[in-house]
């Protein structure tokens, strides 16, 4: 027997087992009888009219299978891949919303776009077939950043989207800001970059489809975050399987991070194919190629002002913003840069009056959607650099200006001018104590050791909080969502007290299997090792949306609270009968059954053992087994958010900004395990970090050549990168999740972006450097320093 | 990747005798460059001659004046090895600054002077010591030997079998690692002899190239502040997304100084 390990307590990854062994079971991995090797073929070319393709080389190439092209695919009257939101511009008017074909019809409109499929005996074989395509391109020419997008000019990728713009998308009380701004004792202004970010998860996406006509059921594994959302968009949207025909299975996923949370065009040719070729096909993506297939993330052109009167008090804020969506949209594109970016811009502040416009625009790059984060870090970045432009403007001290103007822990239910209210948090408690983890009173002996050593050191601040547990589905509904956000849990426990538990959200790297045991072993009384969680697969779990936006704690965690719950209250009716008592007086704690104020009492396993053999058991009222399913809808987004404090050190003789010290105290609501939290801030964290230092996607504007397209150009974050980080919590309790949970995947990010560029803006500030965009790169800080307004020595 | 034959000679004229006979055969040493280059099916050589079996080619050799690394001498070998790190302890810390672990347990100092990238490190150690380098056939002073981007003074069946190095008095290498390959995006090689000075740069330009103004300015005072002033000129540097010419111009002057205060320390 082994012991209940509850909430609040860490215990070791139970997943860390297979994963640490090497016996983890990933989709490279699966090896099915008779498997065929499929590659997709990709547009070389940003922007092309494809004129027509010649299999016959390909066809005739040893091993080669099939080829499949757009023709085939619109042969077979299949649809479009579809987009999860439609999104309305200010008069009411629908997003265009082009069609996205799975493979390329009449047009290509990004490096990467596939154009065929080709399914051969093997990997080698597919390739050689694969390079014997002939392809003809008309070549256009291609744009790729969103100013040059809408300009008169640009090139055009849609004939019935004029100016590449797909919504022109607005949120908030423009009127009454402009009324604010008129009255304002300062205007402060920033323009900004949010540069475009490739989520590179440790694991490429790869997939494997099977049709076994005996039954006429297809199964796809993928590499997904939302197994049954594939098997519905996938199945009801674009190749018309039903429902009860289609298993989608993502086994374990190594990390997603947003990037596989979409329903890509490979997972449906691949199943497609499958049936067309009557044998199993396996595709695995290449790190290059999931450079131009991943969705990329972020990539936004911001002009922000913030309206202060003379005490600084804030008194709108107005953000217009320029959104790349890439060359189609993907599942949840447009909601990205406006649902999830407007509503975050009062923050943790006071502002009364808000108004944001985002332009969505296409370009011909790779379509971009969400990414840990998704809206939330954008938004966070142009607030949090805006306050300490306007303190610095103002000659306020930064952390004065925001105390002037952070709601208090009072004013809790607070409303925010953009749609969102937030049901709890302490910003200032956060921010308090960020400042003596920091050890902010000795900054200035830092900076002191640091310029005798010729360096520049800065300190940078970000107050921030996001929303997540995505999501409230009849919220979501109204903003466009046109799926439901719940999530499910079946609890099954076994005749002998061993608890199985089937979960709609996924686990990818969170721990959820620690985690959601933890709950049930809390909630049970059973032993930690006597729960297992099950998910990513559509054949054994009920259906679930899936993990993303910080939503598997806080909405599948809560209906995996509701259904266990659910067992007490059975398990009491069974214990009521077998006790001989009345249902009220029984009492369930520790995993025992007991009536209240006598020794008499049933174990948990006695239970369960009486409901799965009924001889004594009151079926007359009561079914037998033990197995509860709860469906859970969140009434809010819960709103985790805290300070982190970021600490640089710029050496002006080559550019380099070093992070020295970081410290994070974040508000998560309740922790479940501890070491599982702070291991999602650290890597949040160090996600943040990476955008804000080094990682930058850049395209070739012409040609929309994607220049950073390998580990070899596009810079990830490492650990030599990085200083021991400070991570605390400081939490108030969530108030409509049943366990007080916020959530802590995203916190990080959304954080961390604002806090290190503060700190280099600081440590360059005396040299009249007011904003640097991301990445904060030598060569960008270099160059700054160069047109700095004073002198760069620092002896 | 795409069928091969693969060839494992025992002997240096073996290996030279295929890489003739064979036409589009390629030699392979530790394959750090090659490897990920037919995986990515960018280069089709009809047949590999894998130098790995070559015992001559591996090891340290101390000959007072000079030191003498066999070209399948991996770099993490030279890195810790003793004789290297006392006699050219700027050599030693090169290799240690090349790639990751991985890439240094297999790397060899043949293969990446071969192979003369722009951006690797040995090429600015090879030059900057003046080494010679030993092949099948002859020895090629290292002033004769990188020709610019990829090219090399070798003959298409011409084996490199080791790199002979002056022991200086002083030296020292600087490397500003480019951020995401690591790779160098200047690094400099600073070699102090009784004779005078040289300065080696990598990463910089198209190929490893001196700096004579430098190698004089330290000739006359082996200081970090001897070549403080002086820039270079931007004309056939590199501009890439990571760092336009003038800014690896500006690095040039940066990492030679620093390599001057290694040298030193």
């Amino acid at each position: 027997m082994g012991n209940v390990i509850g909430i609040g307590a860490a215990p070791k990854r139970k997943e860390d087992q297979r994963f640490l062994t090497g016996r983890g079971n990933y989709v490279s991995d699966i090896k099915r009888p008779g498997m065929t090797a499929g590659v997709f073929v990709r547009s070389p070319h940003g922007h092309a009219v494809l004129r027509g393709i010649d299999k016959s080389a390909a066809l005739a190439s040893p091993g080669v299978i099939a080829v499949l092209t757009g023709d085939d695919v619109a042969d077979d009257g299949l649809g479009s891949l579809p987009c999860g939101w439609g999104i309305t511009d200010a008069k009411g008017v629908p997003m265009k919303e082009p069609p996205f074909p799975m493979l390329a019809q009449d047009k290509v409109r990004f490096v990467g776009d596939m154009v065929a499929f080709v399914i051969a005996e093997t990997p080698e074989q597919a390739n050689a077939g694969a390079e014997l395509l002939k392809i003809d391109y008309e070549v256009l020419s291609s744009v790729v950043g969103v100013l040059e997008a809408v300009r008169p000019d640009a090139p055009q990728l849609f004939d019935d989207v004029p100016n590449n713009i797909c919504c022109d998308w607005e949120l908030g009380d423009k009127a009454a800001v402009e009324t604010a701004f008129k009255k304002a004792a300062h205007v402060a202004k920033l323009s900004l970059v949010n540069n475009r970010l490739i989520g590179n998860p440790m694991e490429p996406r790869a997939a494997i489809a099977e049709y076994e006509p005996g039954t006429d059921r297809f199964t796809l594994w993928t590499t997904s975050q939302f197994p049954h959302v594939v098997r519905f968009l996938m199945g009801a949207l674009v190749l018309n399987i039903p429902q009860h025909k289609l298993r989608v299975v993502a086994p374990d996923v190594g990390g997603g991070f947003g990037v596989k949370q979409f329903h890509y065009g490979e997972e449906a040719v691949i199943t497609w194919a499958a049936k067309r070729v009557m044998r199993p096909v396996k595709w695995v993506a290449s790190r290059s190629e999931g450079y131009v297939s991943d969705r990329h993330g972020r990539d936004h052109v911001t002009e922000a002002e913030l309206a202060l009167d003379e005490t600084g008090k804030f008194l709108a804020f107005r953000v217009n913003t320029l959104a790349n969506m890439g060359g189609y949209l993907s599942t949840f594109g447009p909601n990205i840069p406006t649902n999830l970016y407007g509503p975050l811009l009062g923050g943790v502040y006071t502002t009364p009056a808000i108004y944001c416009n985002v332009k969505v625009v296409f370009t011909n790059t790779v379509p971009v959607d969400a990414y840990r984060g998704a809206g939330r870090p954008e938004a966070t970045f142009v607030l949090e650099r805006i306050v300490d432009v306007a303190a610095s403007e103002m000659g306020i001290d930064r952390v004065e200006l925001r105390r002037r103007n952070m709601i208090p822990k009072e004013a809790y239910p607070y409303q925010t001018p953009v749609l969102v209210q937030y049901d709890s948090g302490d910003p200032m408690g956060c921010l308090d104590g960020a400042l003596v983890a920091a050890d902010v009173k000795n900054f200035g002996v830092r900076k002191a050791a640091s310029a005798s050593k010729g360096k520049f050191r800065g300190l940078g601040y970000s107050t921030y909080v996001e929303a997540c547990g995505l999501a409230p589905s009849r919220f979501a509904g109204r903003l466009g969502a046109r799926g439901g956000l719940y999530e499910s849990a079946t609890v099954r426990v076994h005749p002998t007290g061993q608890v199985t538990v089937m979960i709609g959200t996924h686990n990818h790297g969170q721990g959820h299997e620690t985690t959601f045991a933890q709950i049930v072993s809390d909630k049970l009384g059973v032993a930690f090792e006597n729960v297992d969680i099950v998910f990513g697969d559509t054949d054994r779990v009920q259906f679930g949306m899936g993990t993303y936006g910080s939503r598997s704690l806080v909405v599948g965690g809560a209906a995996l609270s509701k259904a266990t719950d659910k067992v007490i209250v059975k398990g009491k009716k069974i214990a009521a009968h077998l006790l001989e008592a009345s249902e009220a007086d029984i009492q369930f704690e520790a995993g025992k059954f007991s009536v209240a104020g006598t020794d008499r009492i049933k174990t948990f396993e006695e239970i369960a053992g009486a409901a799965y053999v009924p001889h004594d058991y009151p079926l007359e009222v009561l079914e037998p087994g033990l197995e509860e399913q709860a469906y859970y809808d969140p009434v809010n987004f819960t709103y985790p958010g805290g300070c982190h404090i970021a600490e640089v050190e710029v050496d002006p003789e080559t550019g380099t900004v070093t992070l020295v010290n970081y410290t994070a105290v974040d508000d998560v609501g309740t922790v479940i395990n501890p070491m599982i939290v702070e291991g999602q801030l650290h890597g949040g964290i160090v996600q943040g970090v990476g955008q804000a230092l080094f990682e930058n996607a850049v395209y070739d504007e012409g040609s929309g050549q994607l220049l950073s397209g390998s580990l070899m150009d596009y810079c990830m974050p490492r650990a030599d990168h990085l200083p021991m980080m400070k991570v605390a919590t400081h939490s108030t309790l969530c108030t409509h999740t049943p366990m007080g949970v916020k959530g802590c995947g995203e916190v990080g990010t959304i954080g961390s972006p604002a806090a290190v560029i503060n700190a280099v803006v600081d440590a360059l500030s005396h040299l009249g450097v007011t904003h640097v965009d991301m990445p904060a790169t030598p060569n960008r800080i270099w160059r700054l320093l160069q047109n700095a307004s004073l002198p760069v020595a620092a002896e | 990747m795409k069928p091969f034959a693969y060839h494992q000679p025992g002997q240096i004229p073996d290996a030279a005798k295929l890489l003739t006979s064979i036409e589009d055969s390629k030699l392979v040493a530790g394959g750090m460059t090659l490897i990920p280059t037919l995986k990515q099916r960018l280069a089709s050589p009809v047949a590999l001659v894998d130098l790995s079996k070559l015992g001559s080619l591996k090891g340290i050799a101390d000959e007072g004046a000079t030191i003498t690394i066999g070209a399948m001498t991996p770099h993490a070998v030279v890195a810790a090895s003793k004789l290297v790190q006392t006699k050219i302890p700027g050599l030693a810390a090169l290799a240690s600054m090349i790639g990751d672990p991985a890439v240094r347990s297999r790397g060899t100092i043949g293969g990446s002077v071969a192979n003369n990238d722009p951006a690797a490190d040995y090429p600015a150690g090879v030059l900057g010591l003046g080494a010679t380098i030993i092949t099948s056939t002859r020895e090629i002073a290292a002033d004769k030997f990188f020709l610019g981007l990829f090219e090399t003074a070798l003959e298409p069946s011409e084996i490199i079998t080791a790199i002979r190095f002056p022991v200086p008095l002083k030296a020292g290498y600087a490397k500003f690692k480019a951020p995401a390959s690591r790779y160098a995006l200047v690094g400099v090689f600073v070699a102090k002899f009784a004779d005078g000075v040289r300065v080696a740069v990598t990463g910089a330009g198209p190929g490893v190239f001196r700096v004579p103004p430098m190698e004089a300015a330290l000739s006359g005072n082996f200081d970090a502040s001897a070549i403080a002033a002086i820039k270079i000129d931007t004309d056939g540097l590199t501009s890439d997304i990571h760092a336009e010419a003038d800014y690896r111009a500006h690095l040039v002057t940066v990492m030679a100084k620093r390599a001057v205060d290694a040298a030193l320390s």
